[in-house]
This record gives structure tokens, C-alpha cells and sequence, in this order.
């Protein structure tokens, strides 16, 4: 049980996807523009990835390791991922029309967050058991959900402060992900993992 | 190399079922979002945003083809309804499409109508009643108001008159109109 608590706080704030990985930025950078919709988008990866981290280690373990397929595993896992956010996809466009349309094409680029790939392939790897990718890929989600609510809180307030025009739009966003990144930098060591 | 190729095809199958399975499961009919925007419009069918209609309009806004202030009959409050479902900045109404006005019906003045019918094929909401060489009237609860019999009447025989307030149509007067300058005001003006 312990083992799982660490996993997940080693993945929310020691190995934060984003911040400490870099894996994931293009969501990161493209819709936290909007508390609101930042926050739709940590939603809808904090699915898919729990969910591609599951179904990418049961096609690993019952279909890919016992026919020593291990070639085809980046192959076989973007397929996972992209069937896992087609459905969440659809569901997205049946429950909240207005989330869905405010996503736009970032909701089919979940297929592409490299940080989707990044758990399931990490989680062979590592060796995880079904419970540890679990809550690896779990982990790895809601530290990209605090990570992207807490940047568009900060880029939200930074659009209305009086940033020198050099630094304005992309520049200064940048300049705000790396202090975080700095920031998260503190985590190091608080658990081995 | 067979059971690469076989697996990568049942997965690719398997997954394809699944999907299928769920776009039948939870399919969308036609498009929610212009839905609820034309839910907001006032269903004048009047025309004056340049489209052919309120549902026409609603597309628009939906595609992110047309502005929000394009709509004078739902006036300021609507464009803030649509703002604020949409999430957009609040804009005024743009004048190229009209001003507001106060909710009207057409009267036709029934000594002076030839009984041409023009302003019955005029009529996007079919609330003017007659035939040729008759006499028209107006159904006045059919009415929105949308103005659009008044260039056709050869005789110039149809006003629009605007709704009074009786005892139906009367309501409280909003909280921002009877107050005073409330506090963010006061705080300004202070400033």
C-alpha cells in the first residue's frame, strides 16, 4: 500500500510529467490559456491516461510478452491510445457539447501527448505490477492536472499584468513554465522513485 | 512475422468493434452547441444578422463564422447570454445589423389593404392571414415583430405597434436600473 502512496507522489511532484519530464507540453503550453478549459483538458487526460496505462499493460502482459512481440510495442500501444481517446472523445461530445467545442483539436491530440506514450512504455520499463501501472499512470495524470490548473491560474492573472512587449504571449508563458519547473525542482528527493 | 501481422489486425479489429460499438452507444444527433445558442435567440426569424433565420444564425455562431451582436430583437441581454455561454467577451450590438427596439406587432389598417397577399409570402412565421383580393389581418400573438411585411406593402398600410406594458406583459424593473451606484461604483468614482 505504501508502495502504491509513494508511486503516486512520486509521480504527482518528484517525477512530474511536465515539469520534470517535459513530456506532455504541447497541451500545456496550447490550453491552459483558460482556468476553465485547462481544467476540461486535465480532466479529459487524467482518463485517458488512467485508462491507456491499464489497457497498455494488459495487451503488454497477455499479448505482447507471451508471443515475444516486444518490437511491436510502441505500435500496439499508440493503438491503445488512440482507440482509448476516440471513445473518451465521444463521450466528451455527448456529455459537455460546450467542453468539447472549446477543446477543439486538442482533444484528438491527446493521442499525441508524448507524456500518454511516455507511462505506458515507462511502465514496462520499470517492471510494474497491474495495481502500480495503475497508479503510476494515475499518478503521472493528476500530476499533469495540478501542473496544468496552476499554470493557467498564473497565465490567466499574467494576461492582465503589464508585461514588457518583448516578453508578451508565448515568451513570458515560457518564462512562467520554467520557474515552475524550478519550483518543482524542490520535490527532488522527497521519495525515492 | 504471421503472428505479428495477426496481432496487430486483431487488436486493430478488437478495438474497431469497440469503437463502433460506442459511436452507436452514444451518438450525437445534429449539433448541441447551435442548439443552445438558438435556444438564446429570440425566434424573430427576422433576418436583419444577414442570415436567413435564427437557426441559420445559430450555425453561424456555432461554426465561429459570425459575431455574437449581430441579433437587434434579442438586444443587449442576449448578446450577454450568448457571451456568457460561449465564453466570449460581451460586445455591443453592431449597428450595420440594426438597433433595438421595443418588442412590436405588425397592425394591418383593414380599410386600406388591397389584399395584394405580398406581405403574406413576406411573413417568415405564417402570422398573417388572408387571400387575394380579401382583406388581411395579423394573428397578434403569431407576431415577433420582425418588420419584414413593411417594404412589400404596395399601399403602405401595416404599423408596427409597439407592445405596451398591460397587465400580462408588466414586470418588477431590474435590480441594476432602480439601485443606486452600487459599491465597485462608488469605489471608482472615489478613485
Amino acid at each position: 500500500m505504501s508502495e502504491l502512496a509513494a508511486i503516486l507522489v512520486a509521480t504527482v511532484l518528484v517525477n512530474n510529467f511536465v515539469l520534470v519530464k517535459f513530456l506532455g507540453l504541447c497541451p500545456f503550453m496550447g490550453v491552459s490559456r483558460k482556468l476553465e478549459t485547462a481544467t476540461g483538458m486535465a480532466l479529459a487526460t487524467t482518463f485517458v491516461l488512467t485508462l491507456s496505462a491499464a489497457c497498455s499493460y494488459l495487451v503488454e502482459t497477455w499479448l505482447l510478452a507471451p508471443l515475444g512481440l516486444g518490437y511491436l510495442r510502441t505500435i500496439a500501444f499508440i493503438l491503445v491510445i488512440a482507440a482509448v481517446v476516440q471513445f473518451t472523445e465521444m463521450v466528451v461530445r455527448r456529455s459537455s457539447p460546450m467542453l468539447y467545442q472549446v477543446l477543439g483539436i486538442y482533444l484528438p491530440l491527446i493521442t499525441t501527448n508524448c507524456a500518454v506514450l511516455g507511462v505506458a512504455l515507462l511502465n514496462v520499463q520499470e517492471a510494474h505490477s497491474f495495481l502500480e501501472s495503475l497508479f503510476y499512470g494515475f499518478g503521472a495524470a493528476l500530476g499533469f492536472a495540478l501542473v496544468m490548473i496552476l499554470f493557467a491560474g498564473v497565465r490567466e492573472r499574467v494576461a492582465v499584468a503589464d508585461v514588457p512587449a518583448p516578453f508578451q504571449g508565448a515568451a513570458i508563458a515560457l518564462i512562467t513554465a520554467g520557474l515552475m519547473a524550478l519550483a518543482f525542482l524542490g520535490f527532488a528527493g522527497l521519495v525515492k522513485g | 512475422m504471421i503472428t505479428a501481422i495477426l496481432t496487430v489486425t486483431g487488436l486493430a479489429a478488437i478495438f474497431g468493434l469497440l469503437l463502433g460499438y460506442t459511436a452507436v452507444r452514444f451518438r450525437t444527433q445534429g449539433d448541441p452547441v447551435a442548439d443552445q445558442i438558438e435556444s438564446l435567440l429570440p425566434q424573430t426569424q427576422c433576418g436583419q444578422c444577414s442570415y436567413a433565420g435564427c437557426r441559420p444564425y445559430a450555425e453561424a455562431i456555432a461554426a465561429g463564422e459570425a459575431e455574437i451582436n449581430r441579433c437587434p430583437p434579442g438586444g443587449e441581454s442576449g448578446i450577454r447570454a450568448l457571451a456568457d455561454l460561449l465564453d466570449r467577451e460581451f460586445v455591443p450590438l453592431d449597428p450595420e445589423a440594426g438597433e433595438e427596439k421595443p418588442r412590436a406587432v405588425a397592425v394591418i389598417d383593414e380599410d386600406r389593404c388591397i389584399g395584394c397577399t405580398l406581405c403574406i409570402q413576406a411573413c417568415p412565421v405564417d402570422a398573417i392571414l388572408g387571400t387575394g383580393k380579401h382583406m388581411h389581418t395579423v394573428i397578434a400573438d403569431e407576431c415577433t415583430g420582425c418588420d419584414l411585411c413593411l417594404p412589400p406593402c404596395p399601399v403602405d398600410c401595416i404599423d408596427m405597434v409597439p407592445i405596451g406594458t398591460d397587465i400580462e406583459t408588466w414586470t418588477w424593473p431590474k435590480p441594476a436600473d432602480s439601485q443606486p451606484p452600487g459599491p465597485a461604483a462608488r469605489l471608482s468614482g472615489a478613485a
